[in-house]
């Protein structure tokens, strides 16, 4: 089996599957019982600032959206940081980091933005021994308005000066969580690497209302009548999780920066292409929610497979889809596919037929007995049809080979070219 | 002293009390809420969708349950209703594993088809049993019509035309409306009443008159009613029964299966219904199924059921057969009775082996003896009472006369299922009314 131990900025641990700063890190107890199943780390759920305690609401903290047999897709939440004192925080912390001294334990942190405030906390929790800091500077709820979590992480000024704060008062590794509720993942990525960060974290929750009650005209979590917007995470979140890594990832600015991919990750399918596009190691959150820590093994076993599999070791995983993850002008215009139903896979639903003749380019044919067929003089090769099929492998694309006439086009497949050279683009540069 | 399965003879209350209650409770549970979402998730929503086309009253089923799916069973029971006003009935018996769920998509892929009947149940029942009829009269046409046979034909008919606006008198000669909803499929399909239920809820559009007790032929005559509506609909279904035409047919134990299932079906007491010890069941459809399942259910000790051909001939589709083997009845097939023996009731059946040949099926000198004290004849239903004049084809009401429509078992063509017979009685429903109105 493939060694999954994963070094992260410098911290150990014996896979890249962390917990996620949420709940199922919030005390010790639960702590304990994630590394008995196997987490390699954990990130603490957020502590702020000595003194009172943040409280949170006293009806529901979730909401969610569900597929086929209610299996959870995506969930959101209004649960602030943690609300149990400081001292007992770190005391935990301590205790646990000692019984596990082969885990990661990163500490995730949410304090007001001022110095004195930064200053304060980073020397209370110096004593812990943990191996990190995260600075949660995403989440878009409730500590927001008192300027804090995502309304740092939209400010990049702020994210630069924060992070130079705490590298400036702290000898630990400095991980800094940004938020997604951003138009470009870009300027924080980039703020966060000026400011001396030693990676970014990322996603955070997304700003959401999962559903509205319909009975009581209020978004849902709903409080007493009212709602508010939450975080959304779970398997719904991971496409804009995995772009977002990706863009950082290849940017010129930030390239070789170490990235921790949040956003979804479920089974060990999804950790690898987090992997793939550019994360160093992953965290996850709701998947523990959903099922238990037990989950962590399918990960491990899963991925360490699949790097068997692949001859591969984790860290040449790693990245290994960046170079291919490039701009649409980029992209082959001379690269033709049709789309082939399978006869003997075809089980007659119709939905293919159903979607590309109402939706799509009337590409495909059906007969009174039933059996679809492509035309292959209308089809652009879209994949709707394969997407909506419910038969796994049964409508496939086809590469048509160099030379052999599109009849969609009439012409000839030609060599690669792409919309920068294209006649159709008026500033195209001519080919040389 | 009391009786139990090793009783000899025809007698009633073999099994303990409580056994009854347990052996002719619903034999497929219905949904509930969360199974029914989950068993609705499975649909993929065919286009053109196979299941429709394959259902006798074509059902928009992918609708139905994607209502279903989104909560609204309320919408999915009208889905249905808007071409079977009996769908809560055909959910129970309709044998859906050779109708729409066999021609279910999933079934093609994994030999596990969505559940269509069992869906079907769930969003009518949920409806029923808030006691909302989803279907307003027309503006009253003040135009009267007889329809002769409170079936699933007849009510069909007459829900139809009375939603039109016309006035119904539904004439039926059993004490009962619902005819083999009520009086002819096994006890355990339609539980709690359901048949009378349902004849109880479909009269709820208004505009239906039943009477019972009067039978065409005896108490009224075609040319009366002819005269004295405006338009006559008969689904006077298949009252007749056909004879075994072997030796010993007259012993007392030698009985009508559909006969037996009537009298189970209205009994207020099941253990005082009797059954025999060893019966035997001759026939290969639905009938046969039924009434041996029920006397095993009933405390027979042995229930045999005999056909002259093949499992494959027969009419009872492969489900039923398994559901009767399940219940512990053995099949036996290629196999027709010669006599009934016994001195004067009857104690045992003797068969011949048959030979499926070029002269069609034959006799074989192979013989065997079969304990019975209790025998059902069930090798199908004839046409009786058919009133003089009309056209009659293969044992059944050939077509339409002047004013006159027909539909259901009685009627040529289509099975003899619930839902064609709801099917055709609709269709005719819509022809009446187009030719009443004038727009044929």
């Amino acid at each position: 089996m493939a060694s999954l131990a994963s070094n992260f900025i410098g911290i150990k641990s014996p896979n890249p599957f962390w917990l996620a700063s949420a709940p199922p890190t919030d005390k010790e107890y639960n702590v304990r019982r994630a590394f008995e199943a196997g987490w390699g780390g954990v990130v603490w759920k957020t502590l702020g600032s000595e003194g009172p305690p943040i409280v949170n609401v006293n009806g529901p903290r979730y909401g969610a959206i569900w597929g086929a047999d209610r299996r959870l897709l995506g969930l959101n939440n209004i649960e602030l940081i943690t609300d149990r004192p400081l001292e007992v925080n770190l005391r935990e912390i301590k205790s646990v980091k000692r019984d596990y001294k082969d885990r990661a334990m990163i500490i995730s942190l949410m304090v007001p933005c001022d110095e004195d405030s930064w200053k304060a906390i980073l020397a209370q929790i110096e004593d812990t021994e943990a191996d990190g800091v995260e600075l949660n500077f995403g989440c878009p709820h409730g500590m927001a308005e008192r300027g804090m979590g995502s309304a740092v992480g939209q400010v990049p000024e702020y994210i630069e000066m924060v992070t130079r704060w705490v590298k400036q008062y702290s000898r630990m590794p400095c991980i800094v969580k940004l938020t997604p509720n951003i138009t470009s993942i870009l300027p924080p990525a980039e703020a966060a690497h000026r400011g001396g960060a030693d990676a970014v974290s990322l996603i955070n929750t997304v700003k959401s209302i999962t559903n509205v009650d319909l009975d009581h005209f209020s978004p849902f979590p709903m409080i007493d009548g009212k709602g508010s917007h939450g975080g959304y995470c779970g398997p719904a979140v991971k496409p804009i999780a995995l772009n977002m890594v990706a863009e950082i990832a290849r940017n010129r600015e930030t390239r070789g920066l170490p990235i921790s991919g949040i956003g979804g990750v479920t089974t060990w399918r999804d950790a690898a292409e987090f992997l793939a596009l550019g994360a160093g190691n992953v965290q996850v959150c709701t998947a523990a929610m959903t099922y238990g820590f037990k989950i962590v093994q399918e990960m491990i076993s899963g991925l360490s497979q699949y790097l068997d599999e692949k001859d591969m070791a984790l860290s040449d995983l790693v990245g290994r889809a960046v170079p291919n993850f490039v701009e649409w002008q980029e992209l082959n215009l001379n690269y033709v596919t049709k789309a082939r139903i399978n006869q003997d896979l075809c089980i007659s639903c119709g939905r293919c037929f159903a979607a590309c003749e109402d939706t799509s380019h009337q590409a495909i044919a059906m007969s009174p007995d039933r059996v679809f067929t492509v035309k292959d003089d209308e089809c652009v090769a879209c994949n709707l049809c394969v997407n909506v099929c419910p038969v796994d492998d049964c409508i496939t694309m086809e590469e048509l080979p160099k030379g052999a006439v599109d009849l969609r086009t009439g012409k000839p497949v030609g060599d690669y070219a792409n919309w920068t050279t294209h006649p159709n683009n008026p500033g195209a540069v001519a080919a040389e | 002293m009391t009786n139990s399965p090793l009783t000899p003879g025809i007698v009633p209350g073999r099994l303990p009390a409580a056994a009854y209650q347990a052996n002719f409770d619903d034999h497929t549970p219905p949904f509930d809420a969360h199974e029914a979402r989950v068993a609705a998730d499975r649909c993929y929503f065919c286009h053109d969708a196979p299941c429709i086309t394959a259902c006798p009253t074509s059902i928009d089923i992918p609708l139905f349950i994607r209502q279903i799916a989104t909560g609204t069973p309320e919408a999915a029971a009208k889905t249905i209703w808007d071409q079977n006003i009996l769908g809560g009935m055909c959910a129970r018996v309709c044998p859906t594993e050779t109708l729409c769920e066999e021609a279910c998509v999933r079934e093609a892929a994994e030999g596990k088809p969505v559940e269509i009947g069992l869906l079907q149940r769930y969003a009518t029942d949920v409806v029923m049993q808030k006691g909302v009829h989803p279907f307003k009269r027309a503006v009253p046409t003040g135009l009267r019509v007889a329809v002769v046979g409170a079936g699933p034909a007849g009510l069909a008919c007459a829900h139809r035309l009375a939603m039109h606006g016309h006035d119904v008198v539904v004439l039926e000669r059993r004490a009962k409306a619902g005819g083999l909803n009520e009086y002819g499929i096994a006890s355990y399909k339609a539980t709690n009443g359901f048949a009378q239920a349902e004849v109880e809820w479909l009269l709820k559009i208004g505009g239906i008159e039943i009477r019972t007790g009067v039978e065409l032929g005896r108490d009224v005559t075609l040319a009366q009613l002819t005269a004295d509506y405006d338009a006559v609909f008969l689904g006077i279904g298949l009252a007749g029964v056909n004879a075994l035409r072997a030796a010993g047919e007259e012993l007392a134990g030698v009985r009508n299966a559909v006969d037996f299932i009537a009298e189970l079906r209205q009994s207020g007491d099941l253990a005082t219904l009797p059954v025999g010890r060893d019966v035997v069941v001759i026939g290969g459809g639905m009938t046969a199924v039924d009434a041996a399942v029920q006397s095993k259910l009933l405390g027979a000790e042995n229930v045999t059921i005999v056909y002259r051909r093949g499992a494959e001939k027969m009419s009872a589709s492969g489900y039923e057969q398994d559901h009767a083997v399940k219940a512990g009845v053995r099949i036996i097939h290629n196999a027709a009775p010669v006599r009934v023996l016994g001195n004067g009731r009857a104690e045992a059946v003797e068969f011949a082996y048959t030979e499926d040949g070029p002269n069609g099926l034959t006799l074989s000198s192979e013989t065997f003896t079969l304990k019975a004290d209790q025998v059902f004849k069930a090798i199908g239903q004839t046409l009786d009472g058919a009133p003089d004049g009309l056209p009659v084809a293969g044992g059944k009401i050939a077509g339409p006369a002047a004013r006159v429509w027909v539909g259901g078992d009685c009627a040529a063509g289509g099975e003899d299922l619930t839902v064609t017979a709801v099917a055709e009685g609709r269709d005719a429903a819509e022809a009446i009314h187009r030719q009443l109105m004038g727009q044929q």
